[in-house]
């Protein structure tokens, strides 16, 4: 009898745990697996062939400077969204007239789906008639429309410049809100009694604000962290990861691949996936989810 | 983990009322500040309906605006087999957000009102699962749905509603756990029973969390790009979820812009209503497990 009612969790629990075993915990199997085995295109498997598809992915040309392409990626990203939310955050937690409609305005790029963003600045880039473009022309920056200077995505420096702009944009906003609530957090007597002390605004700011939004940072940052190096549609909108692989992460390559040589796919995945999970035990390690779990 | 997102009345009116001598410009300056960002929030979405009121002759004129405006993108875009994406999109995005909520209510009502062993260890798979996408196991997910043979709908389904389910527990945890169990209690000394005390009672007041899980499920399984596209290659345009068929408006030598971005409105503008209702409370879903 008691043995039964330790086992009644199991019961509120199980559909949960059934529903990420089949989603999230059987699809890692069938990777690791499919990474030891020779899969064409097609998805027909011809059968195992030990470490080949590693080696293979080990000896791409491109393999190192995608892999160096997706550090700079996932650092420039992050690391300007959080700079710019930190300014958003303090700018929306000032009370104003109009704050509610401004911070409607805020979340549309997290509502939206990233890939209508994409395609709304594919478009707007455009060499002939993108409005950006249009506008640069106007204002005298780019010189004659259709040039190669008009052409942003057809060059990967200024292409992948756009698309970490782009990339920025819809990380805004979740962050920003992240930062928010973590202000929000911070009670107000905490800044009375700086300011009591006589720091200015900017050295309550260094020395109050960041020290206590100091747990918000963090979550923030590794959820973007996670969010952009599994971003797929902003750079499969704007360029494909072309010329070449020259605008590839390693998504991007990793979907590339799977076109031709599924084997090899999954090994990039797995390779992808273990990246994941050291930022996720980084993540858990210096987060306080203990804690809460506990409480 | 609530107190964070709503914050004491009290307090926020004390912290404001002391510079209230020098604050009519700084307010101004900032409500301006504010005013700018907004529009550049705006600005590329606002675009959309230029561009899909833009006739097509004009497609390739480099000017801002159109000369005349249309809504021909919008009354022809039915033709293009838009209706039968739209219900493919509302099937997956409902079918998932109820799987979500029959799946994620009983483990995180267990997970707030009772310890068990196991508990900790579920909690920490679920938290780890949110940090998981399906970018990173995309080969499996594909090698796996494909294997079982369900219809491309039915697998994005079950596969939204995976992905979808951490913020859901995460949210409802929270809830739960903030109505005291007392409240159960007295209702069932009362006669409600169990389940009146469950119905009557508890889900009532969970009630904003439940329409958080519901509305941001829906949101994130109806903008799903990545999978969508991968499960449902092969598919006729019309049985295709909505992201994946606003790239057939791509063509390999021109792009029939007008009614993409009239699909791309007809996609956008509900899910940013719905999600203005949940606007506040979706950050402590997201980030639950770690900021206190």
């Amino acid at each position: 009898m008691l043995a039964l009612r330790r086992l009644t969790p199991l019961l509120w629990l199980g559909p949960a745990i059934a529903l990420i075993g089949v989603v999230v915990l059987w699809p890692v199997v069938v990777m690791v697996q499919s990474s030891f085995q020779q899969i064409g295109g097609e998805g027909f498997v011809a059968g195992y062939n030990g470490t080949t598809n590693y080696d293979n992915l080990f000896h791409e040309p491109d393999f190192v400077s995608v892999l160096l392409r997706t550090v700079i990626w996932v650092v420039a990203i992050v690391g300007v969204t959080m700079l710019i939310s930190l300014g958003l955050a303090q700018l929306f937690h000032q009370r104003f007239p109009g704050r509610q409609v401004t911070r409607w305005a805020l979340i549309i790029p997290w509502a939206a789906s990233v890939m209508m963003t994409a395609l709304i600045f594919k478009w707007a880039l455009d060499p002939n008639v993108g409005v950006i473009n249009v506008i640069l022309h106007h204002i005298g920056v780019v010189k004659q429309l259709g040039s190669n200077q008009a052409d942003w995505l057809g060059n990967p420096t200024s292409a992948l410049i756009w698309m970490m702009a782009v990339a920025v944009f819809v990380s805004l906003p979740f962050t920003t809100y992240a930062l928010l609530s973590g202000l929000q957090g911070i009670p107000g007597d905490v800044y009375e009694a700086a300011s009591i002390d006589g720091a200015t605004s900017w050295r309550s700011y260094l020395g109050v604000t960041l020290p206590l939004l100091r747990p918000a940072i963090l979550v923030a940052t590794l959820i973007n962290v996670i969010n952009v190096f599994n971003s797929f549609p902003i750079i499969w909108e704007m360029t494909r990861g072309g010329p070449g692989y020259e605008t590839s992460t390693s998504t991007i390559y990793m979907i590339d691949l799977k076109q031709g040589d599924v084997g090899q796919a999954a090994a990039m995945s797995v390779f992808n996936f273990l990246l994941v999970i050291v930022i996720v035990l980084v993540y858990l390690s210096t987060t306080r989810w203990k804690e809460q779990v506990g409480r | 983990m609530i107190t964070t997102t709503k914050p004491a009345p009290g307090l926020r009116a004390k912290a404001r009322s002391a510079p209230r001598s020098r604050r009519p410009l700084r307010t101004w300056v900032i409500a301006i500040a504010a005013y700018v960002i907004a529009v550049i929030f705006l600005v590329p979405y606002l675009e959309m309906i230029v561009m899909a009121m833009r006739p097509n002759n004009e497609l390739g004129l480099a000017t801002i605006l159109p000369e005349h405006w249309t809504f021909s993108n919008f009354t022809t875009l039915w033709s293009t087999g838009l209706g039968g994406s739209i219900g493919t999109s509302l099937e997956i995005a409902a079918g998932a957000t109820v799987i979500v909520l029959l799946v994620s209510l009983p483990a995180a009502y267990c997970t707030a009102r009772r310890r068990f062993r196991g508990r900790a260890a579920f909690l920490l798979l679920v938290l780890a699962t949110q940090m998981f996408q399906p970018a990173a196991m995309l080969v499996g997910i594909q090698r796996e749905f494909t294997d079982f043979g369900l219809p491309p709908t039915l697998s994005l389904i079950i596969v939204n509603a995976g992905f979808n389910l951490a913020f859901s527990v995460w949210i409802l945890n929270a809830f739960f756990s903030s109505i005291p169990a007392e409240l159960e209690e007295a209702a069932m000394v009362d006669g409600l029973g169990r389940v009146g005390a469950l119905t009557r009672i508890t889900l009532p007041l969970a009630a904003p969390g439940i329409v958080t899980a519901l509305i941001f499920t829906f949101i994130a399984a109806w903008n799903e790009f990545l999978v969508a596209l991968t499960l449902s290659l092969g598919q006729s345009p019309s049985q295709q979820p909505l992201t994946v068929a606003i790239n057939n408006y791509i063509g390999e030598y021109s792009v029939d812009w007008g009614h993409l971005f009239a699909a791309g409105l007809v996609a956008t503008v509900p899910v940013i209503i719905l999600f203005a209702f949940i606007e506040r409370r979706v950050v402590s879903g997201l980030t639950a497990g770690a900021v206190k």
